[in-house]
């Protein structure tokens, strides 16, 4: 069996209605799934005998500006297995920046979430160590969000003191 | 014949001070490597035997600002990073002297966005800016001859009561 149906018949089985769409695209396959629903699925999809993605490639974010539900959290998970990169999307209900961390079943997702969080400011529930990366410490703004202005927000990045 | 044979005994030349000590400050003006990003490969060639810095006796590269008087800032600067070039530079003793090297460096560069500084002069004093992205090491060594030139003009006293205000760092 092809193994892009495999997957969709696996998850849509054990999912059913909290799988909102399914996206074959230039060869990839992206699956939107109920914001609720992504730590079940991250566990149904690591320790799936026949599917085994192991391994988070990535996590990041979409801030879509003004559309009804503005944040979408983007995972793309890889399974040796199947040598196959699945994409998964989950979008937040509104203005709703709180998702649960996936950290503890992908080790790799760790700091992956902590950018996400930096940038976009979405909030990982349980996961353990939710700090800056990149801005520094106490930076109150998220740089990738749409309103955040490309050139920045005049001082709100400190500099040591000039010399004369 | 060579100058040890006609100096068969102990001789002594006039000068003042002050040009001895300009001198010998010159020429051996020692960097510290400040490179951050790809203009510090260009650095980086400017001590090979091509370009050679050693022949103005820059080539006493080390890792630490506690022996060196002039810093050359080779790289996009980062809002987060200025702290610790800040830092590095308030290390090092006086008097010393800024190279800024490339575009970056000296304007931010292509990067105009919010996580580069755009220019370090906002916290540094800098004495020679080094067009060019990257710079290429006679360029960078065109800058050291120029800092070279500032310093022989420089009159020992000139550091003598000199005030280092303002030297806390804005924060952390
Ligand atoms: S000026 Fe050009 S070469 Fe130098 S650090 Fe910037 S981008 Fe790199």
């Amino acid at each position: 069996m092809d193994i892009k149906n495999l997957i969709v018949d696996k998850v849509r089985n054990q999912f059913g209605d909290s799988l909102i769409e399914v996206v074959e695209f230039a060869g990839d396959l992206s699956l939107t799934i109920d914001s609720k629903k992504n730590r079940e699925l991250s566990e149904f999809l690591k320790s799936d005998p026949e599917l085994q993605f192991l391994m988070c490639k990535d996590v990041t974010g979409i801030d879509w500006g003004t559309r009804k539900n503005r944040f979408t959290v983007v995972y793309h998970v890889y399974s040796f297995q199947l040598n196959f990169t699945l994409r998964i999307k989950c979008n937040l209900e509104g203005e709703e920046t709180k998702i649960d961390t996936v950290a503890d079943i992908w080790l790799s997702a760790n700091w992956y979430e902590r950018e996400t969080y930096d940038m976009y400011g979405i909030i990982f529930k349980g996961h353990p160590d939710l700090r800056r990366m990149y801005m520094p410490e106490g930076f109150e703004y998220h740089p990738l969000r749409k309103d955040f202005p490309v050139l920045g927000i005049p001082n709100s990045l400190p500099l040591p003191n000039k010399i004369d | 014949m060579g100058l040890e044979a006609k100096l068969t005994q102990d001789g002594f030349i006039t000068s003042t001070l002050d040009a001895v000590i300009a001198w010998a400050r010159k020429s051996s003006v020692w960097p510290m490597p400040m490179g951050i990003s790809c203009c510090a490969i260009e650095m980086i060639a400017a001590a090979d035997p091509k370009y050679d810095i050693a022949r103005f006796g820059s080539e006493v590269m080390r890792f630490t600002p506690r022996q060196c008087d002039l810093m050359i800032v080779a790289g996009t600067v980062t809002y987060k990073m200025a702290q610790v070039v800040r830092r590095i530079y308030d290390q090092m003793p006086e008097p010393k002297w800024v190279i800024a090297m490339g575009a970056c460096t000296s304007s931010g560069g292509m990067y105009r966005s919010y996580s580069v500084v755009q220019g370090i002069d906002q916290f540094l004093p800098v004495d020679v800016y080094t067009a060019g992205c990257p710079p290429r090491p006679e360029n960078l060594l065109n800058a050291l001859m120029a800092i070279q030139d500032k310093i022989s003009k420089s009159k020992a006293r000139d550091f003598q009561d000199k005030l280092y205000t303002n030297l806390e760092l804005s924060n952390n």
